[in-house]
């Protein structure tokens, strides 16, 4: 637990302290109000966004100065406030000088790469560096071109878009912030899980043996055989992802606005996303290593 | 009293000093609400009138505007950094120590940009979710959804760039572990796929191009302070007077 609070403090951590805050006042601020307006447009009521009085000429829209100019200077007098505060009470971390003969255990990346470098422990590097960010970078820019549902927009809302809100809410959340949280706060000396309340014992070795998919069933994954079946393993998972629902919902007014184009991509980049806490709990259950060894000479290596 | 108060202000408001700095009359009218933004320079990009709904902190959470601010926060207090700071391993850390114990109002100096961009990563990641929750980012708002994405990436880039700046361990060892996923590039990484195949060694792949180096050493040092200091900074600033501009010409979300 001491150890839990040194760290809680040490480095730049508090800042996922504050972090946090932010996160949990933005959830609360979109949930309520989006739970709210569904209730309201049950009930053929005024949604929040439009039942504000109009402004002092009697017209919807109202002055920028002063009415919003003012709320700008309100709001830069308070944050600077706070940050002024901030920076009087907590020094900025300052270790010791640059030792590459040094190597400190753990080695973190700044906090809000953690999430990614959590990644590297089930995936290759170069799937978990470069691959999966790529990904989520294109994902993420793709996203109002594959969201094509014209409601929800410029109003908080669930009941009209519950899978849009669903799938980010899950990625946010999820996989960025509580890996991050797991980054900053559980991963300890030889990057083992440490409980806030266990001692950070950079001797501790966990005895664990990761095997791959195939040879839980007496097959080497390296083998010709062991090969075609991860490989089945793997590329089945996307094709049953995405062809399956598709079948099951193709007459569905949404899949069928979305044609098969733009439903392919959605699935595949869904799929994909939900691949990554497959295997995590995986890992952590049945300690599965690679599902899929592939690898061509050296050259190619694809192991996932 | 009052009475007082106005008589000054008038005075004030009508004199040529203060009507050659502002171009207008202080009086209250809608005039001269209208001319206090399109009249000035930097209010001019707020819309002379703005829907409802839109300055209603529930709505934004300011998380745009305190992003930017943060950002016109931390270029000025960088700028104030530089003066003490030289980009070489054998100062650099030196100088940041001497910044918390020797420079008159060092620490809050260093305390405040550090923190300001730890909060600045924080605040443009909620206003992502800000947006993303008011499907913001919904025709005719596409474009300016992936340039906030850029920003995004900008930002963390902006920050890690900076971390390495202090040369102490734990800058030195985060940006190691960063770059180190450089080189598992495929093609242009020496321990990516087909990376040994086109020749790629650790003293001519992409971490190398980042570093200039094969390790963080000097040369990192300086590549960083420049992306950190100038390249990014000049970027960022450039991109964002794009995103307000679509803020602007696609107007602002709302139900209507
Ligand atoms: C350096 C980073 C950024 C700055 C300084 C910035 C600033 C702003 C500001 C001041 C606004 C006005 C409304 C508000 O405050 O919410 C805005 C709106 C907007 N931002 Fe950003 N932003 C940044 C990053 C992003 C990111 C990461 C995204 C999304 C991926 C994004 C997408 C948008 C969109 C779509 C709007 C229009 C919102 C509407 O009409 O309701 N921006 N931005």
């Amino acid at each position: 637990m001491e150890n839990f609070l040194h760290n809680l403090l040490s480095k730049d951590n508090e800042v996922i302290v504050i972090f946090g805050f932010f996160v949990v006042a933005a959830l609360a601020a979109s949930f309520i109000q989006a739970i709210t307006n569904d209730k309201r447009m049950a009930r053929g009521e005024k949604i929040i966004e439009l039942s504000y009085p109009d402004g002092p000429d009697g017209d919807y829209k109202i002055f920028s100065w002063p009415y919003l100019v003012r709320k700008e200077f309100l709001a830069v007098i308070m944050f600077i406030t706070g940050l002024l505060v901030w920076g009087l009470i907590t020094d900025a971390p300052l270790e010791e000088f640059a030792n590459p003969n040094l190597t400190p255990n753990p080695s973190k990346a700044p906090w809000y790469f953690l999430g990614l470098q959590e990644m590297l422990v089930y995936f290759d590097p170069w799937i978990a560096g470069v691959v999966i960010p790529k990904v989520m970078v294109v994902g993420l820019m793709a996203i109002p071109y594959l969201d094509i549902n014209p409601k929800g927009s410029g109003y908080y809302t669930l009941k009209e878009r519950p899978f849009a809100i669903g799938t980010f809410m899950f990625g946010f959340i999820i996989l960025w912030v509580s890996l991050i949280t797991v980054g900053v706060f559980l991963r300890g000396p030889g990057w083992i899980i440490f409980m806030p309340w266990q001692e950070w014992d950079p001797h501790r070795v966990v005895a664990e043996t990761n095997i791959d998919l195939t040879q839980y069933i007496g097959i080497d994954s390296k083998s010709l055989l062991g090969n075609i079946i991860g490989g089945l393993v793997f590329i089945g998972y996307f094709v049953v992802g995405v062809t399956v629902p598709y079948i099951l919902l193709r007459k569905h007014p949404t899949v069928v606005k979305l044609g098969i184009i733009r439903y392919s991509i959605v699935a595949f980049l869904f799929v994909g996303m939900m691949g990554l806490p497959i295997k995590i709990f995986l890992k952590f259950t049945i300690h599965l290593k690679y599902i899929w060894v592939c690898g061509w000479k050296g050259i190619i290596f694809f192991n996932i | 009293m009052n009475e007082l108060l106005r008589k000054i202000i008038e005075v004030l408001t009508l004199s040529q000093i203060w009507r050659s700095f502002f171009r207008r009359k202080h009086d209250g009218s809608k005039r001269s609400n209208v001319l206090a933004v399109v009249g000035n320079f930097f209010m001019h990009f707020h819309p002379i009138k703005i829907k409802r709904h839109a300055i209603a902190v529930r709505y934004t959470w300011c998380m745009g505007g305190f992003t930017f601010f943060m950002f016109l926060f931390l270029t000025l207090t960088g700028l104030l950094l530089m003066f003490y700071y030289h980009p070489n391993v054998r100062d650099a850390f030196w100088d940041v120590k001497d910044l918390k114990y020797n420079v008159a109002f060092g620490k809050i100096l260093r305390n405040s940009h550090r923190w300001g961009a730890h909060l600045m990563v924080i605040t443009v990641m909620i206003h992502m979710v800000r947006v993303f929750m008011t499907g913001s980012y919904k025709a005719p708002r596409e474009f300016n959804w992936v340039l906030g994405v850029l920003l995004l990436l900008l930002t963390f880039l902006l920050s890690f760039t900076g971390y390495l700046l202090t040369w102490d361990q734990l800058g030195m060892w985060a940006i190691t572990v960063g770059t180190n996923m450089a080189r598992a590039t495929p093609f242009i990484g020496h321990e990516g796929p087909f990376g040994e195949q086109l020749g790629m060694t650790a003293y001519n792949d992409i971490r190398f191009a980042l570093l200039g180096g094969s390790m963080v050493g000097p040369n990192a040092l300086i590549r960083a302070y420049i992306w950190h200091c100038v390249g990014i900074p000049l970027v960022v600033a450039f991109m964002a007077a794009v995103h307000f501009w679509r803020v602007r010409k696609d107007g602002f979300s709302g139900p209507l």
